[in-house]
């Protein structure tokens, strides 16, 4: 008997920003749409995330950041994922980034960026149509 | 890698990929566990359990420092409320635990309780498991936040501290029933607030009040879990505790005991599996002609149980 498929999502705030309240909208929407989502609080280093990443077997990392430090922590968090041979976590963004770092990001392998203003179940559509597990 | 290598390696992919695996009853997870079983019975567990809010996590977040201090390794297995209308959760034990999260002698899982009444998710037994196979001196299970009868937890730990908050109600709480019987110490966490030393006096009248024997009363530790206060003494108790029932001989009872709780409940839950998916027909059957009173549910009964001696 095989159980439900339930997908897992982390939450997770890179860097040094205090901000975290758009981080827990995303989790409570996406735990309402029946996901287990790990939130793991404010300045997590991306060896932080990934570790958490790895340890809660996660189908998907959602970042959120408002820092503008995106350019130098999203390519990490990829960088440190490829080094533990992660591939089949399905990474995304989201938060004050301007739209012209976003082809840089997916270069990098963030598979989406939602800025302000996407609607919630936008989100959760790409999750349920892009988990790679 | 192969779960079962991996998880004696120590690999940590290989552990939280398994525990998926349980989470989702899948078969390879079995295969895994039976192999992993011979390996199991070296750590020690410990359940914290109490009202949401208490500052479990927090506790075990210290408490997990001192061990590791002390060169111990520590499982974590953090388990959260499913919404029992959306199968959703938000799992946010880890917050409270982010100094822990890159100490490699540490391993962490916040588990959603997917549908049990307990405290603890299904999952968890067989999560316990995993990480005594992996070599984890101690595993901690945080319960989910617990009013006054969700003590599944006695099922899978070798002790449980039960921590409570000043401020949640008059004595007549400590008199109830439920998880002020299972605590093997209590932690008055928060107790730099007022109203500790009163809580701490009722648990005290609640102890001696009691008819139960006690090997070792549960002492009451004060504690502040974000300064660190009473940490400590709370994890010196711990490790007393469990030097003195593993000495009396009392830890391999327990553990006795355990293992035939579980072992009686994987054979009811199998042989009923068994029954309605063989025996389903004749089932309805009899169903339909107790509803009619044609017959009277105990000879049904008894019918039914001829059927299966004979059919074997």
């Amino acid at each position: 008997m095989q159980g439900e498929r339930t997908i897992r999502v982390l939450i997770a705030k890179p860097g040094l920003d205090g901000h975290d309240r758009g981080a827990k909208v995303i989790a409570r929407a996406l735990r309402d749409a029946g996901m287990e989502v790990i939130y793991t609080g404010l300045r997590q280093t991306p060896e932080q995330i990934v570790e958490a990443a790895i340890q809660e077997d996660v189908d998907v990392i959602g970042l959120s950041i408002l820092s503008g430090a995106h350019n130098v922590l999203f390519p990490r968090i990829m960088e440190l994922l490829r080094e533990r041979g992660i591939d089949d976590i399905l990474v995304i963004g989201g938060g004050v980034i301007p739209h012209e770092d976003i082809p840089f990001l997916k270069e990098c392998g963030i598979a989406e960026i939602f800025t302000p203003g996407t609607p919630i179940s936008q989100i959760i559509d790409f999750i349920k149509n892009n988990v790679k597990k | 890698m192969e779960l079962v290598e991996g998880i004696l390696k120590k690999d940590k992919k290989t552990a939280a990929r398994l525990i998926t695996l349980i989470e989702r009853e899948d078969p390879k997870a079995i295969d895994a566990l039976k192999k992993l079983y011979k390996h199991t019975g070296n750590s020690y567990i410990i359940g914290i359990t109490g009202p949401p809010g208490a500052g479990k996590s927090s506790l075990v977040n210290e408490l997990a420092k001192k061990m590791r201090a002390k060169g111990k390794t520590v499982g974590i297995i953090a388990v959260d409320p499913t919404s029992p209308f959306t199968g959703g959760a938000l799992l946010g034990d880890r917050i409270r635990m982010q100094d822990l999260t890159l100490d490699p002698g540490i391993f962490i899982r916040s588990m959603a309780s997917r549908g049990s009444l307990g405290g603890i998710a299904k999952a968890a037994y067989d999560a316990v498991n995993v990480l005594d196979a992996f070599g984890m001196d101690y595993i901690i299970i945080e319960t989910v936040g617990v009013g006054q009868t969700e003590i599944d937890i006695v099922k899978v730990a070798d002790m449980v501290v039960v921590v409570l908050v000043p401020g949640l109600g008059d004595d007549v709480q400590a008199i109830k029933a439920g998880i002020m019987e299972i605590a093997d110490i209590f932690a008055v966490n928060k107790s730099d607030r007022e109203g500790a030393d009163k809580l701490v006096t009722e648990i005290e009248m609640m102890l001696d009040l009691s008819q139960k024997e006690f090997d070792l009363k549960p002492p009451i530790i004060k504690t502040v879990a974000t300064t660190g206060i009473g940490i400590d003494e709370l994890e010196a108790k711990i490790s007393e505790h469990l030097s003195y029932i593993q000495n009396k001989g009392l830890l391999e009872q327990k553990r006795k005991e355990k293992t035939r709780e579980k072992f009686m409940e994987l054979i009811k839950f199998h042989i009923s599996k068994m029954i309605f998916q063989e025996k389903g027909d004749i089932i309805e059957t009899l169903l339909k002609d107790i509803s009619n009173k044609v017959i009277d549910p105990y000879t049904a009964m008894e019918k039914l149980l001829q059927s299966i001696i004979k059919g074997e």
